[in-house]
């Protein structure tokens, strides 16, 4: 179990109880469990009070927890013939963009997402999920297809934003990124994004121009990492909590602004702490949203979608 | 503090732009250091004559110089809430919206004008980097979709004229929500088969790049314009290596096939015309400077307030 920061008075008392039980475990004489049971019963406690009201900044930690599922766990756990298809034909395949064929409840789909990794070596192979232009090429490629053979594409949205790399940028990045928009804009089929982690900038815009957003609780979505405006507006980068605050960029603001259409409740203490709980609720949100956008005609579709865009922005947090 | 200070001479600052009133007369040239006298570098649009190097110069400017005659008319642009997140940094956000309006004598870093350029009528709007870095919050986008409308109403070409640093971040998601709503935009131009041409000044950066900038028909770029996505300080942070000189600027962009020409700002009208012309199937056009074109009754009236979304 990792602990972020804010949790480490957690970590003390769960570790406490751990030790115990290690300890009764090795001297069959001692009976502590009751203790324990104390123990766990205040670390309980303890979390249900750190998670009732996380701060941005936290919810900012919690989205970027390395133990919250992937979006490889999401399609492994939620589809089923999952063919992953590769490359953006023009020069490499991008293994921070996943993405491919499967079938939901035995529909067809695309699914398409950003892939983070989950130790040090499948880390770097996915590039942190910073995804570079042949990742959004591919994306678009895929995207084509399902519009062309009538499937919707569900994105699944978990990147700190798109790379800021040499290579990337003489590929044509910003390009790469506005034409994976469009294309998102164009195709008619139902387009369902899931925010499940980060939501970081153009990088994820570019999947999650959609019909309907959804967010895990404790996700975000923002236009700059709170670090990146502390650092240009206080011009310190450790005034990343008043970032944080000022940028709104939790579910729960979101969803006031009228950004995103539904959240997505996580376990107590975030997803990392019930991942097939999370895993199970992101499969009912999806097939809800879904089972809403089935039988509509594809030109209902992509006009409902460029209008829900220009809509945006006519409500305030105020209103 | 008074009655003076807080409204008299705010009204009085917006009624005469500051331009009229330079308060310096010189201005050093930020490439090679020259001083240039203000009217010889307003006469050559803000193009250094010593080096040649681009500087920003404001829509207005922009326009003055491309319509003929200098004749234009505003198109109106809908407005939007003001600071919808209470966005709060060291300062407040409307405090700075205020401050650069007073300063510029204009409402956002977007202009929006109808006119004849070379006899040739077309939509122009232009992103003024000195109005909070050009930023794109909503009324850009607001202002993008109104032009994308208006000729789409005229049956007329876009031309885009773009400068920023990026996302308004005091907007917040908002703020990032205009990639998508002005790729609407151009899409509704790319539907009504109305050509949509994208000029890249220096300079260009972040979601605007990734969004309205670089999906024009033809993509021309003033010479040496920053380019990017990302800047060249948080590539150098991310690789920790010296990016190599030229690195994103416009002729870089182009030897990478992500441009389709580099275009000096005094050529930039007649080349304008010259594709827009063929483009939209007309005969070549009288090149320079033309007088302002007789008033026309065709020019179809503006819509009162300005359709807040249209219906694809």
């Amino acid at each position: 179990m990792n602990y972020l920061e804010f949790e480490k008075p957690l970590a003390e008392i769960e570790g406490k109880a751990e030790e115990l039980r290690a300890m009764a475990r090795a001297n069959k004489e001692m009976d502590v469990e009751k203790e324990a049971v104390a123990l766990d019963k205040k670390a309980e406690t303890l979390l249900r009070d750190l998670y009732k009201d996380l701060t941005p900044w936290r919810k900012c930690q919690v989205a970027r927890h390395p133990d919250r599922p992937h979006c490889k766990d999401y399609i492994d756990a939620l589809f089923i013939e999952y063919t992953p298809l590769a490359g953006d034909r023009n020069f490499a395949d991008d293994h921070a963009v996943m993405g491919g064929l499967a079938r939901f409840n035995d529909q067809p789909v695309m699914v398409i997402g950003h892939e983070k990794g989950h130790d040090t070596k499948t880390r770097i192979e996915r590039n942190f999920g910073m995804a570079r232009p042949e990742g959004y090429r591919k994306a678009i490629r895929l995207m084509d297809m399902a519009h062309r053979f009538r499937l919707p594409v569900v994105t699944l949205v978990d990147t700190p934003g798109a790379y800021p790399g040499k290579g990337a940028e003489e590929r044509g990045q910003a390009e790469a990124i506005a034409r994976s928009t469009q294309k998102c804009l164009e195709i008619g089929v139902p387009l369902i994004a899931i925010v499940i982690g980060e939501g970081g900038s153009g990088g994820a815009v570019a999947f999650a121009t959609a019909n309907r957003i959804a967010m895990l609780e404790h996700s975000v979505y923002s236009v700059i990492s709170p670090e990146g405006c502390a650092s240009i507006l206080w011009k310190d980068a450790d005034k990343m909590r008043e970032a944080a605050e000022a940028l709104r960029l939790t579910a729960q603001d979101l969803q006031k602004l009228g950004v995103i259409d539904r959240i997505i409740r996580e376990p107590m203490g975030g997803a990392q702490r019930g991942r097939k709980e999370t895993i199970d609720a992101v499969g009912k949100a999806l097939e809800t949203m879904l089972k809403d956008l089935s039988g509509k005609k594809p030109e209902a579709l992509i006009r409902d979608r460029r209008q829900k865009f220009l809509d945006m922005g006519s409500k305030g947090l105020a209103a | 503090m008074n009655w003076i200070s807080n409204y008299v001479r705010p009204k009085i600052n917006s009624l005469f732009s500051r331009r009229e009133v330079p308060e310096n007369l010189w201005t050093k040239c930020p490439e090679c250091g020259t001083m240039l006298f203000h009217r010889e570098l307003a006469d050559n649009l803000n193009v250094c004559t010593s080096c040649d190097h681009h500087m920003a110069i404001t829509p207005r400017e922009r326009f003055t110089a491309l319509f003929d005659g200098g004749v234009f008319v505003e198109v109106k642009v809908p407005e939007p809430l003001t600071d919808p997140l209470q966005f709060r940094d060291q300062k407040k956000y409307p405090e700075r919206l205020k401050a650069a309006q007073k300063a510029s004598g204009e409402k956002d870093a977007m202009l929006v004008a109808e006119g004849d350029m070379g006899r040739t009528p077309i939509v122009a709007v232009a992103q003024d980097f000195s109005f909070m870095a050009g930023s794109m919050g909503m009324y850009v986008g607001n202002a993008i979709i109104a032009a994308a409308q208006r000729a789409i109403a005229l049956k007329r070409p876009m031309v885009l004229f773009a400068a920023a640093g990026g996302a308004r971040m005091q907007e917040g998601i908002l703020s990032l929500m205009q990639m998508p709503r002005t790729t609407v935009a151009v899409q509704m131009l790319r539907e009504a088969g109305l050509p949509y041409v994208v000029v890249l000044t220096h300079p260009t950066t972040g979601g605007v790049t990734a969004s309205y900038a670089m999906l024009g028909d033809v993509q021309i770029a003033e010479p040496n314009a920053l380019i990017c996505f990302a800047g060249p300080r948080v590539i150098e942070q991310t690789i920790r290596e010296k990016l190599p000189e030229g690195f994103q600027r416009a002729e870089y962009l182009l030897d990478h096939g992500m441009l389709d020409r580099v275009t000096h700002r005094k050529a930039m009208k007649d080349e304008l015309v010259t594709i827009l012309r063929m483009l939209t199937g007309q005969p070549p056009a009288i090149k320079g400077d033309l007088p302002p074109p007789d008033p026309s009754p065709e020019v179809a009236p503006q819509p009162s307030e300005p359709a807040k979304a249209p219906q694809a």
